[in-house]
């Protein structure tokens, strides 16, 4: 909607002389109270504005954290106990703080999930999509580093493992990885680079958020009819219309992040994180948060080392380009009803991932007999693991363009109007 | 509003299941020993209301001072911490836990090592209550050479370092038993069903019924009586495993109690608002559906 | 700067090859500049002096038992020292260079006439955890992250990781001491 005419009215002469000098107002006007927003939005919309929310918890809270952290070898466990015992409200701080990265997460992938289903990364919104999949590669470098701050053992082993991903790169991996770490191996040097880094990248995401935000401005919000908005008719004011529906969505959200921080903070974690960092010992079962396990799987479901990591990589690369892999003339999968099928089980192969994530790779998923040697003969893990990640790429590689080229969709309504009215008469009927 | 309903019903329906299959995750992973457990009687700091009993607090810190902290340290905790609200030692009449005289008491009956300020030489004097719990070895390696190779850890966060937290303090103070036949346990070492380990070299049996557990080098250290508590009760090993289990579980969350209240009255809260944020969204959106 | 016809500051009469030299080597130089300046702020990512001048160490072997390994840090890493039984040598002997992942005979990985001892950097090669002593298939070490399988000879046999464990640099000082590094 880059057509939406302003209709901000200086009311006062305040507010007049600001206009002439910097209209900001009226781009927060004209942005957050005007805007004209589809009517058929979903509550799956509303969590735009939850990941806001997400952010600014997570900065307000990281840098109160950081007025206590003590970002060394020796003092950063310590440290980050002392925050949980005897910081004024500190327990409570840190909670939000930790859970909310898994809140973020959750929040990020039901927000990605629902750009799939309706199609919000087609033309014209393909800078919109990749902007998106840069805040989420960055949600994932700064989780991944703020992780290694509690300098616990899965901080620490979590650290040289993904570290030493780098060092997979042929010739180049091992200076690379020397240069990462500052060192030979994860160290002090690792720990305060990580910690700069991770109080920086937030900002760069709230960066990249304005630049998300002002590519959906450019070019209208999507919709679960996947129309382009055709005339008033079609659309509501941003205020007050989304902004109670989102402000509903927030607080529902926020009860859910309470259930966590208040009554099972540490459910989501790793107990081995309460044990401080030894470099000589790795724990029996070395996995990374939740919100990695899909990833993680992906890297060991490929046998050879370098090639994992390509894998692994190449998960998340796929996201950036899927706008040019779809070859469907319909936007929304709701008028889609073979692909629709496909994304369902693409849903469950993800959520299929994380779980073997968490699993040992050569622990059996099921067994139907023993061998002579008396193994168990059935499907392992790791080949579980491997035919999910053969149909995560699948899905965007193959089944994506391929489906939309031979899929007969419903017919599309003519208007979101259109939608609208089918919808009641549906529900009637 | 059905629409609504049955839309966020699928919402949330989804959110669960999603939380559901995350928790439980790092719970899989543990594998190897026996699920830990509670005592019969449950823990009474258990669930979202869940409180500490004081008497229990105050008895588990005499198990702890007169048994495990024999070898095994608490770096973490202030002697202050004893006085604080919802602590063992706590008095109304003291709000400043550092002016509570039991308290007191109880740091001067440890050591800590100082600088005397006259000579500089390296010297010790009583603790007082905002000192932390001495270390018990000078550094790893003493405590490695005085516990026949094997490092007793630092109790102060050992029930939130656990797979089962102080249910598995619990199962694994009372779970010490004969190993079975054809397992080889080295000496100095114990058996134990809830010590997680991997027993496949050690056992001789059949390979496909590896017993499950590991070996540790604590001996069993609770036996009926070996405390004598203030308050009268009887010091049978699982009071005893009990009471410890949930002193550890305090020490290692002080502020359990005042987080679980807080969470009651922050989730109260949210609900009226968010009622009031759907009466508000029924107005708004009334004439657009 | 190469389509003059569009260039509107042009004075007339100047020889348009000369302009064009200035403006490049201009830009030339902002390039060297900007290279100039970035150098000093990637490479003090690099170890810091402090960090490269990592002490060598010397162990005492009579700590270790037969059988038994013993671990110690050495430049922020775990190195293994074992003693290995003669069965162990005798297996890790044995294996065909054609069996292995990474080929190299037990000899080049243990100093002559030294067999028993066997001194490597305890670091997995796949992926930098510290495999555990004993287990595993082949009696060396397995490392708990992703599966991977040394012999007693440290050597990769199964499992994701593409190197064997490596083997520091050192040398006897004596009959039972080691400088390492």
């Amino acid at each position: 909607m880059s057509d939406h005419p302003s209709t901000y009215e200086p009311k006062t002469g305040v507010e007049k002389w600001l206009d002439q000098r910097l209209p900001i107002v009226r781009l927060a006007y004209d942005s957050f109270v005007d805007y004209p927003t589809p009517r058929n939005l979903n509550y799956w919309w509303t969590f735009g504005g939850i990941l806001s929310v997400c952010l600014m918890i997570q900065i307000i809270t990281g840098i109160i954290l950081v007025m206590h952290y003590v970002p060394h070898v020796d003092m950063a466990f310590n440290s980050v106990e002392r925050i949980m015992r005897d910081v004024n409200y500190g327990w409570l701080i840190r909670y939000v703080h930790a859970n909310g990265a898994s809140m973020f997460f959750f929040a990020v992938f039901v927000h990605m999930f629902r750009g799939l289903y309706y199609g919000s990364y087609k033309a014209p919104r393909e800078v919109l999509w990749i902007l998106g999949c840069i805040i989420f590669f960055l949600m994932i470098a700064t989780a991944f580093m703020g992780y290694v701050l509690p300098w616990g053992q899965m901080s620490f082993h979590g650290a040289v493992v993904i570290t030493n991903l780098i060092g997979a790169i042929p010739v180049i991996g091992g200076p690379i990885l020397t240069w990462l770490q500052g060192g030979f191996a994860v160290d002090q040097p690792t720990l305060n680079r990580f910690f700069s880094l991770h109080y920086l990248l937030p900002f760069v995401i709230a960066g990249v958020v304005i630049l998300h935000i002002w590519a959906l401005h450019v070019t209208g919000q999507n919709n679960p009819a996947g129309v382009e908005i055709k005339s008033k008719e079609d659309t509501v004011p941003f205020t007050p219309y989304a902004t109670v529906k989102d402000g509903l969505g927030i607080i529902l959200f926020l009860m859910l992040f309470s259930l966590f921080v208040f009554f099972m903070p540490n459910a989501l974690g790793h107990a081995d994180n309460y044990i401080p960092a030894n470099p000589l010992v790795t724990p029996a079962h070395i996995v990374p948060e939740w919100y990695m396990l899909p990833f993680y799987a992906i890297l060991r479901a490929v046998p050879d080392k370098f090639l994992g990591v390509v894998a692994m990589f190449g998960a998340i690369a796929v996201i950036f380009v899927l706008p040019w892999l779809d070859t469907s003339k319909v936007r929304s999968m709701r008028y889609r009803p073979v692909m629709r099928w496909f994304f369902v089980i693409f849903v469950v192969v993800c959520l299929g991932l994380g779980w073997c994530g968490g699993q040992l790779p050569d622990d059996m998923v099921f067994s139907i007999g023993t061998n002579s040697d008396g193994n168990p003969i059935g499907l392992n893990y790791v080949w579980l693991t491997r035919g999910l990640t053969f149909y995560y790429f699948a899905f965007f590689l193959i089944i994506m363009p391929w489906i939309g080229l031979k899929e007969d969709p419903l017919p599309v309504p003519a208007s979101i109007s259109e939608a609208i009215l089918a919808d009641h008469a549906k529900k009637k009927g | 509003m059905s629409a609504f309903m049955t839309k966020t019903l699928k919402t949330f329906g989804l959110m669960a299941a999603a939380a559901t299959l995350v928790v439980s995750a790092p719970a899989l992973a543990s594998g190897g020993a026996a699920h830990p457990h509670a005592p019969k009687e449950g823990f009474s700091f258990e669930g979202p209301f869940g409180t500490f009993d004081q008497g229990q607090l105050q008895r588990g810190y005499k198990v702890f001072r007169e048994v495990c902290s024999n070898c095994h340290a608490a770096t973490l905790l202030s002697f202050r911490n004893l006085g604080q609200k919802g602590g063992p030692f706590y008095d109304e009449k003291y709000k400043n836990p550092n002016d509570n005289p039991y308290v007191k008491q109880i740091a001067s009956e440890f050591e800590v090592p100082d600088i005397d300020t006259d000579t500089g030489d390296a010297i010790t004097r009583p603790a007082t209550t905002s000192d932390h719990f001495p270390k018990k070895f000078a550094n790893e390696y003493a405590a490695r050479a005085s516990n026949g190779g094997a490092l007793p850890p630092d109790l102060s966060v050992i029930t939130k370092a656990r797979h089962g937290g102080a249910r598995y303090v619990y199962s694994l103070l009372t779970g010490y038993h004969t190993p079975p036949k054809g397992l080889h346990v080295a000496e100095g070492q114990h058996y134990n069903p809830y010590m997680a380990g991997a027993l496949a070299t050690q056992w001789s049996g059949d390979p496909h019924h590896v017993p499950v557990g590991g070996v540790l080098a604590m001996a069993p250290p609770l036996k009926d009586d070996l405390v004598t508590f203030d308050d009268g009760t009887k010091a049978t090993t699982h009071q005893m495993a009990a009471d410890v289990a949930t002193f550890l579980e305090w020490a290692g969350d002080p502020h359990a109690t005042l987080r679980k209240k807080t969470g009651v009255a922050v989730l109260i809260y949210l609900l009226l608002f968010a009622g009031l944020t759907y009466a508000a969204y029924r107005k708004v959106w009334g004439n657009k559906h | 700067m190469s389509e003059p016809e569009k260039d509107h500051g042009t004075v007339v009469g100047e020889d348009p090859n000369r302009r064009d030299f200035i403006y490049i080597a201009a830009g030339a130089a902002a390039v060297g500049a900007v290279g100039v300046i970035a150098a000093p702020l990637v490479s003090q990512m690099n170890p810091a002096a402090d960090t490269l001048a990592m002490a060598s160490a010397e162990f005492d072997l009579g700590k270790v038992q037969e059988g038994m390994q013993v671990v110690i840090k050495w430049r922020g890493k775990p190195l293994f020292v074992r003693y290995r039984t003669p069965k162990e040598i005798k297996e890790a002997e044995d294996v065909k260079l054609s069996d292995l992942k990474d080929p190299q005979t037990d000899a080049d990985r243990v100093k002559k006439g030294k067999e028993q001892y066997l001194i490597l950097v305890g670091s997995c090669t796949h992926l930098g955890c510290v495999p555990t002593f004993g287990a595993g298939d082949f009696g060396g070490w397995f490392c708990p992250c992703h599966g991977s399988h040394y012999d007693t000879s440290g050597r990769i046999r199964k499992g994701p990781a593409p190197l064997n464990l490596a083997v520091p640099e050192y040398t006897y000082l004596s009959d039972t001491k080691v400088k390492i590094g």
